[in-house]
Protein backbone atom coordinates (compact mmCIF):
# COMPACT_ATOMS: atom_id res chain seq x y z
CA UNK A 1 0.00 0.00 0.00
CA UNK A 2 1.49 3.18 -1.05
CA UNK A 3 1.55 6.22 1.88
CA UNK A 4 -1.56 8.54 1.09
CA UNK A 5 0.59 11.59 2.31
CA UNK A 6 4.05 12.04 0.80
CA UNK A 7 6.87 11.06 3.33
CA UNK A 8 9.99 13.62 3.85
CA UNK A 9 12.79 13.21 1.24
CA UNK A 10 14.56 11.05 3.60
CA UNK A 11 11.57 8.65 3.23
CA UNK A 12 10.51 8.57 6.68
CA UNK A 13 9.35 11.02 9.47
CA UNK A 14 11.93 8.99 11.57
CA UNK A 15 15.06 9.51 9.19
CA UNK A 16 13.73 13.56 8.73
CA UNK A 17 14.07 14.00 12.20
CA UNK A 18 17.44 12.91 12.37
CA UNK A 19 16.12 9.71 14.77
CA UNK A 20 17.09 6.08 15.17
CA UNK A 21 15.10 3.13 13.69
CA UNK A 22 15.84 0.47 15.14
CA UNK A 23 13.98 -1.14 17.93
CA UNK A 24 13.52 0.81 21.12
CA UNK A 25 13.60 -0.28 24.92
CA UNK A 26 11.50 1.54 27.77
CA UNK A 27 13.73 0.85 30.35
CA UNK A 28 13.28 4.77 31.28
CA UNK A 29 9.64 3.98 32.35
CA UNK A 30 10.40 0.81 34.73
CA UNK A 31 13.32 2.41 36.56
CA UNK A 32 13.28 4.17 40.05
CA UNK A 33 16.61 5.39 39.95
CA UNK A 34 16.25 6.75 36.32
CA UNK A 35 13.16 8.15 37.97
CA UNK A 36 14.82 10.50 39.85
CA UNK A 37 17.41 11.52 37.50
CA UNK A 38 14.30 12.60 35.33
CA UNK A 39 13.38 14.89 38.19
CA UNK A 40 16.56 16.86 38.46
CA UNK A 41 17.72 16.83 34.69
CA UNK A 42 13.73 17.49 33.66
CA UNK A 43 11.01 18.64 35.89
CA UNK A 44 13.60 20.97 38.27
CA UNK A 45 14.71 22.86 34.96
CA UNK A 46 11.73 22.93 32.64
CA UNK A 47 9.04 25.41 32.53
CA UNK A 48 6.14 23.36 34.05
CA UNK A 49 2.63 24.57 32.72
CA UNK A 50 0.54 24.70 35.96
CA UNK A 51 -3.06 26.23 35.36
CA UNK A 52 -4.49 29.14 33.52
CA UNK A 53 -4.92 32.57 33.89
CA UNK A 54 -8.70 31.94 34.40
CA UNK A 55 -8.35 30.07 37.32
CA UNK A 56 -7.12 33.41 39.04
CA UNK A 57 -10.10 35.94 37.60
CA UNK A 58 -8.87 39.07 40.31
CA UNK A 59 -6.43 40.07 42.50
CA UNK A 60 -6.24 37.27 45.57
CA UNK A 61 -7.30 34.42 43.32
CA UNK A 62 -5.18 31.74 44.15
CA UNK A 63 -4.63 28.23 43.57
CA UNK A 64 -2.44 25.08 45.20
CA UNK A 65 -0.90 22.48 43.18
CA UNK A 66 0.75 18.89 44.69
CA UNK A 67 3.80 18.59 42.49
CA UNK A 68 4.93 15.16 43.71
CA UNK A 69 7.63 15.42 41.22
CA UNK A 70 9.12 18.23 42.49
CA UNK A 71 8.88 16.65 46.13
CA UNK A 72 6.65 20.73 46.81
CA UNK A 73 3.06 22.17 46.68
CA UNK A 74 3.18 25.35 45.31
CA UNK A 75 0.34 28.21 45.57
CA UNK A 76 -0.38 30.26 42.80
CA UNK A 77 -1.80 33.97 43.57
CA UNK A 78 -2.97 36.69 41.79
CA UNK A 79 -1.59 39.88 43.42
CA UNK A 80 -3.59 43.29 43.72
CA UNK A 81 -0.91 44.70 40.95
CA UNK A 82 -2.23 42.07 38.81
CA UNK A 83 0.70 39.96 38.57
CA UNK A 84 0.86 36.33 38.93
CA UNK A 85 3.44 34.66 41.26
CA UNK A 86 3.96 31.30 42.43
CA UNK A 87 5.41 30.31 45.91
CA UNK A 88 6.08 27.50 47.67
CA UNK A 89 3.27 26.65 49.45
CA UNK A 90 5.53 26.46 53.01
CA UNK A 91 5.50 29.05 56.39
CA UNK A 92 8.66 30.88 57.17
CA UNK A 93 8.46 30.09 60.72
CA UNK A 94 8.24 26.69 61.18
CA UNK A 95 7.74 24.46 57.88
CA UNK A 96 3.91 24.37 58.14
CA UNK A 97 1.71 24.23 54.69
CA UNK A 98 0.80 27.36 54.36
CA UNK A 99 -2.32 27.17 52.63
CA UNK A 100 -4.95 24.31 52.46
CA UNK A 101 -8.42 23.63 53.11
CA UNK A 102 -9.91 20.67 54.59
CA UNK A 103 -6.85 18.50 53.94
CA UNK A 104 -3.38 19.02 53.51
CA UNK A 105 -2.97 16.34 50.95
CA UNK A 106 -5.58 17.95 48.88
CA UNK A 107 -5.29 21.47 46.44
CA UNK A 108 -7.45 24.05 47.25
CA UNK A 109 -8.33 27.72 45.16
CA UNK A 110 -10.10 30.75 46.55
CA UNK A 111 -10.17 34.19 47.25
CA UNK A 112 -8.28 35.82 49.80
CA UNK A 113 -6.43 39.95 50.55
CA UNK A 114 -3.31 37.33 52.90
CA UNK A 115 -2.47 34.18 53.31
CA UNK A 116 -2.68 33.26 57.41
CA UNK A 117 -0.53 30.22 58.49
CA UNK A 118 -3.09 27.73 60.92
CA UNK A 119 -0.06 27.14 63.18
CA UNK A 120 0.80 30.50 64.41
CA UNK A 121 -0.59 32.63 62.65
CA UNK A 122 1.86 34.09 60.56
CA UNK A 123 0.40 36.19 57.63
CA UNK A 124 2.23 37.22 54.16
CA UNK A 125 0.73 39.04 51.68
CA UNK A 126 -0.29 38.21 47.91
CA UNK A 127 3.21 39.66 47.15
CA UNK A 128 4.72 36.96 49.32
CA UNK A 129 6.01 39.64 51.98
CA UNK A 130 6.02 38.65 55.95
CA UNK A 131 3.28 41.29 57.23
CA UNK A 132 3.25 39.86 60.85
CA UNK A 133 4.41 37.70 63.24
CA UNK A 134 2.56 36.98 66.06
CA UNK A 135 4.11 38.32 69.60
CA UNK A 136 7.56 38.96 67.19
CA UNK A 137 8.84 40.70 70.88
CA UNK A 138 9.55 37.08 71.44
CA UNK A 139 12.01 36.34 68.73
CA UNK A 140 15.79 37.43 68.42
CA UNK A 141 16.66 40.20 65.90
CA UNK A 142 13.87 38.55 63.60
CA UNK A 143 13.29 41.06 60.28
CA UNK A 144 10.10 40.43 58.77
CA UNK A 145 11.90 40.83 55.56
CA UNK A 146 13.91 38.41 55.84
CA UNK A 147 11.24 35.75 56.13
CA UNK A 148 8.91 36.49 52.55
CA UNK A 149 7.51 33.42 51.06
CA UNK A 150 10.22 31.55 48.88
CA UNK A 151 9.28 32.18 45.08
CA UNK A 152 9.29 30.08 42.09
CA UNK A 153 9.90 31.54 38.94
CA UNK A 154 6.48 31.94 37.09
CA UNK A 155 5.24 33.44 33.48
CA UNK A 156 2.83 33.70 31.47
CA UNK A 157 2.26 32.70 28.27
CA UNK A 158 -0.72 33.18 26.22
CA UNK A 159 -2.99 32.88 29.59
CA UNK A 160 -0.98 29.88 30.65
CA UNK A 161 0.43 30.00 33.98
CA UNK A 162 4.56 27.97 33.56
CA UNK A 163 6.37 27.47 36.93
CA UNK A 164 10.36 26.82 36.61
CA UNK A 165 11.72 25.31 40.18
CA UNK A 166 14.90 26.01 39.27
CA UNK A 167 17.48 28.81 41.20
CA UNK A 168 17.90 30.96 37.92
CA UNK A 169 16.00 29.55 34.57
CA UNK A 170 18.20 28.49 31.85
CA UNK A 171 16.12 30.15 29.45
CA UNK A 172 13.13 32.34 29.51
CA UNK A 173 9.56 30.77 29.26
CA UNK A 174 9.59 32.26 25.48
CA UNK A 175 13.00 31.20 24.73
CA UNK A 176 12.02 27.70 26.28
CA UNK A 177 8.62 27.28 23.44
CA UNK A 178 10.67 28.05 20.82
CA UNK A 179 9.32 29.03 17.56
CA UNK A 180 6.82 26.60 17.03
CA UNK A 181 4.80 26.81 19.84
CA UNK A 182 5.10 30.69 20.41
CA UNK A 183 3.67 30.82 17.00
CA UNK A 184 0.23 30.20 18.85
CA UNK A 185 0.43 33.13 19.89
CA UNK A 186 -2.85 34.87 19.07
CA UNK A 187 -4.75 31.41 18.95
CA UNK A 188 -7.97 32.66 20.60
CA UNK A 189 -7.36 30.89 23.91
CA UNK A 190 -8.76 33.48 26.20
CA UNK A 191 -12.03 33.24 24.29
CA UNK A 192 -12.61 29.32 24.62
CA UNK A 193 -13.27 29.36 28.50
CA UNK A 194 -15.67 27.08 29.17
CA UNK A 195 -13.80 24.11 30.88
CA UNK A 196 -14.93 20.37 31.19
CA UNK A 197 -11.82 19.18 33.55
CA UNK A 198 -11.12 15.15 34.18
CA UNK A 199 -8.31 13.79 36.59
CA UNK A 200 -7.08 10.28 37.22
CA UNK A 201 -4.06 8.26 38.79
CA UNK A 202 -2.79 6.08 36.64
CA UNK A 203 -0.11 3.19 37.63
CA UNK A 204 2.06 3.72 34.68
CA UNK A 205 4.87 5.56 34.26
CA UNK A 206 4.26 9.13 32.86
CA UNK A 207 5.80 8.63 29.22
CA UNK A 208 3.58 5.62 28.31
CA UNK A 209 0.23 7.53 28.37
CA UNK A 210 2.14 10.47 26.38
CA UNK A 211 3.02 7.89 24.26
CA UNK A 212 -0.83 6.62 24.05
CA UNK A 213 -1.86 10.12 22.93
CA UNK A 214 1.46 10.85 20.65
CA UNK A 215 0.25 8.47 17.70
CA UNK A 216 -3.11 7.91 16.25
CA UNK A 217 -2.14 4.19 14.88
CA UNK A 218 -4.01 3.30 17.56
CA UNK A 219 -7.57 4.65 16.82
CA UNK A 220 -8.78 2.56 14.31
CA UNK A 221 -8.43 -0.71 16.48
CA UNK A 222 -8.35 -0.01 20.03
CA UNK A 223 -10.96 2.54 19.36
CA UNK A 224 -13.50 0.77 16.29
CA UNK A 225 -16.04 0.00 19.11
CA UNK A 226 -16.89 3.22 19.47
CA UNK A 227 -18.19 3.78 15.85
CA UNK A 228 -20.65 1.95 13.80
CA UNK A 229 -20.03 -1.47 12.44
CA UNK A 230 -19.79 0.66 8.95
CA UNK A 231 -16.94 3.11 9.92
CA UNK A 232 -15.70 1.39 12.30
CA UNK A 233 -14.98 -1.33 9.75
CA UNK A 234 -13.83 1.47 6.44
CA UNK A 235 -11.74 2.83 9.32
CA UNK A 236 -9.50 -0.43 10.31
CA UNK A 237 -9.60 -1.04 6.52
CA UNK A 238 -7.56 2.31 5.97
CA UNK A 239 -5.41 2.23 8.67
CA UNK A 240 -3.72 5.68 10.15
CA UNK A 241 -1.63 8.14 8.56
CA UNK A 242 -0.79 11.63 9.29
CA UNK A 243 -0.24 13.94 7.12
CA UNK A 244 2.29 16.29 8.77
CA UNK A 245 4.76 16.03 12.08
CA UNK A 246 7.14 18.10 13.13
CA UNK A 247 9.99 18.51 15.68
CA UNK A 248 11.48 21.53 17.30
CA UNK A 249 13.85 21.35 20.15
CA UNK A 250 12.49 19.21 22.63
CA UNK A 251 8.38 19.68 21.44
CA UNK A 252 6.61 18.13 19.05
CA UNK A 253 3.33 18.11 16.91
CA UNK A 254 1.25 16.04 14.94
CA UNK A 255 -1.64 17.22 12.38
CA UNK A 256 -4.36 14.80 11.67
CA UNK A 257 -6.78 15.46 8.77
CA UNK A 258 -10.38 16.28 9.02
CA UNK A 259 -13.86 14.12 9.03
CA UNK A 260 -16.73 16.05 7.94
CA UNK A 261 -19.03 14.31 9.86
CA UNK A 262 -22.00 16.22 8.77
CA UNK A 263 -21.53 15.31 5.18
CA UNK A 264 -21.35 11.39 5.95
CA UNK A 265 -24.10 8.77 5.47
CA UNK A 266 -25.96 8.38 8.17
CA UNK A 267 -25.64 5.09 8.87
CA UNK A 268 -21.64 5.75 9.44
CA UNK A 269 -22.53 7.91 12.51
CA UNK A 270 -24.03 7.70 16.07
CA UNK A 271 -27.57 8.82 15.85
CA UNK A 272 -26.51 10.71 19.11
CA UNK A 273 -24.17 12.75 16.99
CA UNK A 274 -26.57 13.50 14.42
CA UNK A 275 -29.14 14.54 17.32
CA UNK A 276 -26.54 16.84 19.21
CA UNK A 277 -24.39 17.61 16.35
CA UNK A 278 -21.29 17.00 18.40
CA UNK A 279 -19.09 13.96 18.63
CA UNK A 280 -15.29 13.06 19.34
CA UNK A 281 -14.09 16.19 16.98
CA UNK A 282 -15.99 18.45 18.75
CA UNK A 283 -19.21 20.56 18.04
CA UNK A 284 -20.43 20.50 14.47
CA UNK A 285 -21.34 23.98 14.27
CA UNK A 286 -17.78 25.86 15.18
CA UNK A 287 -17.70 29.61 16.47
CA UNK A 288 -16.21 32.14 14.35
CA UNK A 289 -12.81 32.31 16.03
CA UNK A 290 -11.67 34.52 12.84
CA UNK A 291 -8.17 34.39 11.51
CA UNK A 292 -5.94 31.68 13.31
CA UNK A 293 -2.20 32.59 14.20
CA UNK A 294 0.00 30.83 11.62
CA UNK A 295 1.60 28.31 14.08
CA UNK A 296 -1.78 26.93 13.91
CA UNK A 297 -1.89 23.99 11.25
CA UNK A 298 1.57 24.66 10.05
CA UNK A 299 1.78 21.60 7.66
CA UNK A 300 -1.56 23.10 5.37
CA UNK A 301 -3.58 19.84 5.77
CA UNK A 302 -6.67 20.18 4.26
CA UNK A 303 -8.96 19.33 5.36
CA UNK A 304 -7.65 19.78 8.77
CA UNK A 305 -8.83 18.00 11.64
CA UNK A 306 -6.41 19.10 14.65
CA UNK A 307 -2.45 19.74 15.65
CA UNK A 308 -1.56 17.79 18.72
CA UNK A 309 1.40 19.85 20.39
CA UNK A 310 3.50 17.99 22.46
CA UNK A 311 5.11 20.37 25.14
CA UNK A 312 8.20 19.17 26.98
CA UNK A 313 8.06 17.58 29.11
CA UNK A 314 4.50 16.97 30.49
CA UNK A 315 2.01 19.38 28.77
CA UNK A 316 -0.18 18.51 25.55
CA UNK A 317 -2.24 21.44 23.57
CA UNK A 318 -4.91 19.84 21.85
CA UNK A 319 -6.22 22.24 18.87
CA UNK A 320 -8.97 20.97 16.84
CA UNK A 321 -9.98 22.48 13.36
CA UNK A 322 -13.60 22.81 14.97
CA UNK A 323 -12.85 25.50 17.10
CA UNK A 324 -11.83 24.13 20.57
CA UNK A 325 -8.92 22.84 22.03
CA UNK A 326 -7.77 20.00 24.68
CA UNK A 327 -5.01 20.04 27.50
CA UNK A 328 -3.01 17.07 28.70
CA UNK A 329 -1.40 16.79 31.66
CA UNK A 330 0.87 14.04 33.24
CA UNK A 331 2.19 14.67 36.89
CA UNK A 332 4.92 11.85 37.93
CA UNK A 333 4.13 10.74 41.27
CA UNK A 334 6.57 7.85 41.19
CA UNK A 335 8.43 5.28 38.19
CA UNK A 336 5.54 3.58 37.54
CA UNK A 337 2.46 6.30 38.70
CA UNK A 338 0.97 9.42 37.62
CA UNK A 339 -1.40 12.05 37.88
CA UNK A 340 -3.23 12.20 34.37
CA UNK A 341 -5.17 15.55 33.69
CA UNK A 342 -7.29 16.07 30.52
CA UNK A 343 -8.98 19.47 30.29
CA UNK A 344 -11.85 20.36 26.96
CA UNK A 345 -12.38 24.32 26.30
CA UNK A 346 -14.91 25.07 24.29
CA UNK A 347 -16.27 28.42 23.73
CA UNK A 348 -18.99 29.32 26.40
CA UNK A 349 -22.37 28.15 25.20
CA UNK A 350 -24.81 30.82 24.64
CA UNK A 351 -28.05 28.83 24.69
CA UNK A 352 -29.36 24.95 25.45
CA UNK A 353 -28.30 23.84 22.07
CA UNK A 354 -24.55 24.83 22.31
CA UNK A 355 -24.27 22.93 25.39
CA UNK A 356 -25.62 19.92 24.78
CA UNK A 357 -23.42 19.70 21.85
CA UNK A 358 -20.64 20.30 24.19
CA UNK A 359 -22.10 17.65 26.47
CA UNK A 360 -22.12 15.39 24.25
CA UNK A 361 -18.15 16.05 22.97
CA UNK A 362 -17.11 16.00 26.30
CA UNK A 363 -18.88 12.83 27.04
CA UNK A 364 -17.44 11.14 24.27
CA UNK A 365 -13.98 12.41 24.92
CA UNK A 366 -14.35 9.97 27.82
CA UNK A 367 -15.48 7.36 26.68
CA UNK A 368 -12.22 7.46 24.09
CA UNK A 369 -9.77 8.33 26.95
CA UNK A 370 -11.34 5.34 29.01
CA UNK A 371 -10.41 3.10 26.58
CA UNK A 372 -6.71 4.80 26.19
CA UNK A 373 -6.27 4.60 29.87
CA UNK A 374 -7.05 0.66 29.96
CA UNK A 375 -3.80 -0.48 28.11
CA UNK A 376 -1.23 1.46 30.28
CA UNK A 377 -1.47 -0.69 33.67
CA UNK A 378 -1.01 -3.88 31.67
CA UNK A 379 1.84 -2.62 29.82
CA UNK A 380 3.85 -1.15 32.85
CA UNK A 381 3.49 -4.18 34.24
CA UNK A 382 4.44 -6.08 31.19
CA UNK A 383 7.53 -4.00 30.50
CA UNK A 384 8.64 -4.16 34.04
CA UNK A 385 8.60 -7.61 34.05
CA UNK A 386 11.53 -7.33 31.71
CA UNK A 387 11.37 -10.17 29.87
CA UNK A 388 11.52 -8.06 26.63
CA UNK A 389 13.61 -5.36 25.91
CA UNK A 390 13.47 -4.77 22.15
CA UNK A 391 10.09 -2.86 21.25
CA UNK A 392 9.58 -1.97 17.02
CA UNK A 393 8.28 1.56 16.49
CA UNK A 394 6.43 2.45 13.10
CA UNK A 395 7.03 5.68 11.32
CA UNK A 396 3.32 7.05 12.69
CA UNK A 397 4.74 6.09 16.04
CA UNK A 398 7.72 8.84 15.37
CA UNK A 399 7.08 11.01 18.00
CA UNK A 400 7.23 8.51 20.82
CA UNK A 401 10.46 7.95 19.68
CA UNK A 402 11.03 11.74 20.27
CA UNK A 403 10.00 12.16 23.46
CA UNK A 404 12.26 8.69 24.76
CA UNK A 405 15.38 10.52 22.78
CA UNK A 406 14.95 13.65 24.51
CA UNK A 407 14.18 12.74 28.12
CA UNK A 408 17.54 10.26 27.67
CA UNK A 409 19.31 13.09 26.16
CA UNK A 410 18.59 15.54 29.38
CA UNK A 411 19.23 13.01 31.58
CA UNK A 412 22.50 12.28 30.06
CA UNK A 413 23.64 15.59 29.70
CA UNK A 414 22.24 17.13 33.07
CA UNK A 415 24.96 18.54 34.68
CA UNK A 416 26.05 15.77 37.90
CA UNK A 417 24.55 13.07 36.01
CA UNK A 418 26.19 9.97 36.92
CA UNK A 419 28.44 8.52 34.08
CA UNK B 1 -47.53 14.79 43.63
CA UNK B 2 -44.43 17.44 42.82
CA UNK B 3 -43.65 18.10 39.28
CA UNK B 4 -40.17 17.87 38.44
CA UNK B 5 -40.14 18.75 35.00
CA UNK B 6 -42.34 21.48 33.06
CA UNK B 7 -45.96 20.32 32.35
CA UNK B 8 -45.57 20.14 28.63
CA UNK B 9 -43.20 17.25 29.41
CA UNK B 10 -45.43 15.36 31.47
CA UNK B 11 -45.05 11.97 29.88
CA UNK B 12 -41.11 12.24 30.87
CA UNK B 13 -41.71 12.79 34.33
CA UNK B 14 -41.41 9.16 35.28
CA UNK B 15 -37.52 9.21 34.34
CA UNK B 16 -36.90 12.45 35.90
CA UNK B 17 -36.54 11.07 39.80
CA UNK B 18 -33.86 8.72 38.42
CA UNK B 19 -32.16 10.52 35.29
CA UNK B 20 -32.10 14.69 36.93
CA UNK B 21 -28.88 14.63 37.69
CA UNK B 22 -26.93 17.72 37.88
CA UNK B 23 -23.12 16.37 37.88
CA UNK B 24 -21.75 14.19 35.16
CA UNK B 25 -19.83 12.49 38.07
CA UNK B 26 -23.35 11.39 39.10
CA UNK B 27 -25.30 10.45 35.56
CA UNK B 28 -21.52 8.37 34.98
CA UNK B 29 -22.47 6.68 37.95
CA UNK B 30 -26.03 6.16 37.40
CA UNK B 31 -25.30 4.57 33.70
CA UNK B 32 -22.84 2.65 35.85
CA UNK B 33 -25.46 1.21 38.06
CA UNK B 34 -28.32 1.03 35.85
CA UNK B 35 -29.60 -1.88 33.27
CA UNK B 36 -30.02 -2.19 29.52
CA UNK B 37 -33.45 -1.64 29.81
CA UNK B 38 -33.01 0.95 32.51
CA UNK B 39 -31.66 3.38 29.75
CA UNK B 40 -32.95 2.06 26.88
CA UNK B 41 -36.42 3.17 28.68
CA UNK B 42 -35.05 6.77 28.97
CA UNK B 43 -33.64 6.84 25.42
CA UNK B 44 -36.94 5.45 23.82
CA UNK B 45 -38.68 8.27 25.66
CA UNK B 46 -36.72 11.41 25.10
CA UNK B 47 -35.77 10.70 21.25
CA UNK B 48 -38.91 11.88 19.70
CA UNK B 49 -39.15 14.68 22.07
CA UNK B 50 -35.51 16.29 21.86
CA UNK B 51 -36.09 18.72 19.10
CA UNK B 52 -39.08 20.14 21.30
CA UNK B 53 -37.08 19.79 24.43
CA UNK B 54 -34.03 21.95 23.24
CA UNK B 55 -36.57 24.56 21.53
CA UNK B 56 -38.20 24.56 24.91
CA UNK B 57 -35.24 24.93 27.34
CA UNK B 58 -33.85 27.71 24.69
CA UNK B 59 -36.74 30.08 25.37
CA UNK B 60 -34.95 31.47 28.02
CA UNK B 61 -30.89 32.67 28.54
CA UNK B 62 -28.82 29.87 29.29
CA UNK B 63 -28.04 31.23 32.88
CA UNK B 64 -31.74 32.02 34.10
CA UNK B 65 -33.08 28.81 33.34
CA UNK B 66 -36.32 27.78 35.61
CA UNK B 67 -35.39 24.86 38.09
CA UNK B 68 -37.76 23.02 36.16
CA UNK B 69 -36.50 23.65 32.45
CA UNK B 70 -32.69 23.48 34.14
CA UNK B 71 -34.17 19.37 35.00
CA UNK B 72 -35.25 19.10 31.34
CA UNK B 73 -31.30 19.98 30.60
CA UNK B 74 -29.89 17.38 32.72
CA UNK B 75 -32.21 15.06 31.61
CA UNK B 76 -30.87 15.53 28.20
CA UNK B 77 -27.27 15.58 29.64
CA UNK B 78 -28.52 11.94 31.18
CA UNK B 79 -29.64 10.98 27.57
CA UNK B 80 -26.36 12.03 25.79
CA UNK B 81 -25.30 9.96 28.91
CA UNK B 82 -26.59 6.59 27.89
CA UNK B 83 -26.48 7.13 24.54
CA UNK B 84 -22.92 5.56 24.35
CA UNK B 85 -24.63 2.47 26.05
CA UNK B 86 -27.82 2.12 23.78
CA UNK B 87 -26.43 2.70 20.60
CA UNK B 88 -22.60 1.38 20.68
CA UNK B 89 -21.42 -0.95 23.62
CA UNK B 90 -25.15 -2.85 24.64
CA UNK B 91 -23.90 -2.76 28.14
CA UNK B 92 -23.39 0.10 30.47
CA UNK B 93 -19.48 -0.02 30.70
CA UNK B 94 -17.22 1.38 27.77
CA UNK B 95 -16.06 -1.87 26.01
CA UNK B 96 -12.20 -2.01 26.83
CA UNK B 97 -11.92 0.37 29.75
CA UNK B 98 -10.73 -2.26 32.11
CA UNK B 99 -10.94 -0.79 35.73
CA UNK B 100 -9.58 2.84 34.10
CA UNK B 101 -10.98 5.84 35.28
CA UNK B 102 -11.60 9.36 34.68
CA UNK B 103 -13.35 11.76 36.80
CA UNK B 104 -15.13 14.75 35.85
CA UNK B 105 -13.99 17.70 38.48
CA UNK B 106 -14.69 20.78 36.46
CA UNK B 107 -17.47 21.37 34.71
CA UNK B 108 -19.80 24.24 33.52
CA UNK B 109 -23.61 24.50 35.24
CA UNK B 110 -26.24 23.75 33.92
Amino acid sequence: MSPRYPKPPEGSWTEHFGLDTGPVSYADSVSPSFYERERDAIFKRAWLNVGRVEQLPRGGSYFTRELAVLNTSIVVVRGMDDEVRAFHNVCRHRGNKLVWNESPEEETQGFCRQFTCKYHAWRYDLEGNCTFVQQEDEFFDLDKADYGLTRLHCEVWEGFVFVCAAPEPEWSLREFLGPMITALEGYPFDRLTSRFGYRTEVRANWKLFMDAFAEFYHAPVLHSKQSPDKYAAAAREAGYEAPYYAVEGPHRLVSTSGVRFWEMDPSSLKPMEVLTRGGLFGPWDKPDLGELPAGVNPGECKPWGLDSFQLFPNFVILIWGQGWYLTYHYWPTSYNTHIFEGSVYFSPATNVRERIAQEMSAVTFKEFALQDANTLEATQLMVESGYVERFPLNDQEVLLRHLHKVVGDWVDQHAGAPA
Amino acid sequence: MTTLLPPEFAELEEHAARWCLPSETERFERRMASDMDEMGALYAALSPRLEEAIEFCDKYPLDELPDDVQRLLQLIHSYVMVSMSVEIFHQPKIVDSADAVLRRVKEPRP
